[in-house]
């Protein structure tokens, strides 16, 4: 990340403030889907691993919603040349990363707190292990999705896309995150989480290292 | 003086099976206006787009070079400044929001006596501060010339500059383009007989086309 990046992400961010076009459609979706979530519970008592799957389903979709917004709305808006007239793409691609990273982090933070709130069975027992888990698999989240963004964003179905594409995609790191965070649930020690662990990071770093080798060929016509 | 060189070496561009030019080849190493003609469709965007390296060609090469160095395409975009219809800025932010977060993402420092003048030329100083989004259509396109000149572009693409501008603004565009062509490079893709009237030189699209 440097200073060209930074600058393309505060550009984004002052833009988000002033036409809330990600965060109004991420807020609704974890809003409606814990609600439907909650009411679909009723008075049952859901397991942990019932709990962490839930959990990352509401991150999952949620992601989906909002983070795909990065690159769409500037295909949209037509201001995609203009980026291209101004900046590298490795910078485009760091200063869309880096406002997906935010959002994500904001966004499950707010999850989390929902959770720990409104569920039972989240309950967590190692927070080192679930912070590690949440820092990984929101990290890997955003790389994902941010260079599943910029392809479909060239595309004309974006809205419907965007979920089938990164299904595939996310499908290793959800599952992971979600072995992880019900693994912090039961208390388990990193020692008996290091092969998740590894899993995940290897997800992350493979991912970031791709998405830099393949945007080039993503974001030029 | 203007040390820049563009040498566009035997491009030819295909979309689909459809070709839209073959085999062409011009050097471009003289400050100066180049026009670039042809009828509606005939792929004057699409050449200054490869030209900006923002489209690839389906073959061929462009070389860009500065001092006789090579342009490596991660840093053409600083040496190159685009006009065009098809161009849009923010128009959540103002005129000179959109030129401070451009001077930013490109590394440098908004410079404001730049960004003043131009302003002040292109009859927007009074206006700097509104957002984009309650411009005309003339006023826009006239935004558009500043974000291509702030940074000091050694190689100008205008692509059919004088859309959406009345005679006054023509006027005034103009009299920028002549004196920016002084230090320089050019190019100006239009149907317009007044655009090309300013070229030195002209390239004509049908001449690339298959026999």
């Amino acid at each position: 990340m440097n200073a060209k990046a930074y600058a393309l992400y505060l550009k984004d961010f002052r833009s988000e403030i002033r036409t809330r076009y990600a965060v109004n459609s991420l807020a609704m979706f974890v809003l409606v889907a814990t609600s439907v979530i909650l009411f679909s519970i009723g008075n049952e008592t859901i397991t942990q691993s019932l709990t962490a799957g839930l959990f990352w389903v509401v991150i999952f979709f949620s992601a989906m919603s909002g983070l795909s917004r990065a690159f769409v709305s500037e295909e949209e808006r037509g201001t995609s040349l203009t980026l291209q007239l101004i900046a590298a793409p490795s910078t485009i691609f760091s200063g869309k990363l880096l406002f997906n990273i935010v959002l994500v982090f904001c966004m499950n933070i707010v999850i989390t707190l929902l959770y720990s709130a409104l569920f039972d069975g989240f309950v967590i027992k190692n927070l080192a292990l679930f912070i590690a888990a949440f820092f990984f698999g929101n990290a890997g989240l955003a790389i994902a999705s941010t260079i599943i963004a910029a392809i479909i964003s060239k595309a004309g179905a974006k809205g419907t896309l965007y979920p089938v594409l990164s299904f595939p995609i996310l499908l290793p790191l959800i599952l992971t995150s979600v072995q992880l965070t019900l693994m912090s649930f039961e208390g388990a020690s990193f020692i008996e989480a290091k092969f998740e662990l590894a899993i995940i990071i290897c997800y992350d770093v493979i991912m970031l290292t791709a998405s830099y080798l393949l945007f080039d060929f993503v974001w030029k016509d | 003086m203007n040390n820049y060189f563009l040498h566009v070496k035997n491009i030819s561009k295909f979309f689909g099976r459809r070709l839209i030019f073959k085999d062409m080849t011009f050097e471009i190493n003289n400050n100066g206006i180049i026009g670039i003609s042809g009828d509606n469709g005939s792929g004057k965007s699409t050449l200054v787009k490869i030209i900006a390296g923002i489209t690839s060609p389906s073959s061929g090469e462009i070389v860009h070079q500065d001092r006789g160095k090579e342009i490596i395409p991660e840093k053409l975009h600083n040496y190159i400044g685009f006009v065009s219809p098809y161009l849009v800025l923010y128009e959540e932010f103002s005129a000179y929001e959109n030129l401070s977060f451009f001077s930013n993402i490109r590394g440098i420092k908004l410079n404001i006596e730049r960004a003043d003048f131009l302003l002040e030329k292109l009859l927007l100083f009074k206006r700097k501060d509104d957002l984009v989004k309650t411009y005309s259509s003339g006023m826009k396109q006239r935004l558009k010339f500043i974000f291509a000149l702030i940074h000091n572009p050694s190689l100008i693409i205008l692509d059919e500059p004088t859309s959406n501008l009345d005679s006054s603004g023509k006027d005034t565009v103009y009299q920028l383009v002549e004196n920016e062509s002084k230090s320089n490079i050019i190019i100006i893709a239009s149907n317009e007989q007044s655009d090309l009237n300013l070229c030195q030189r002209e390239i004509k699209l049908q001449d690339f086309k298959l026999s």
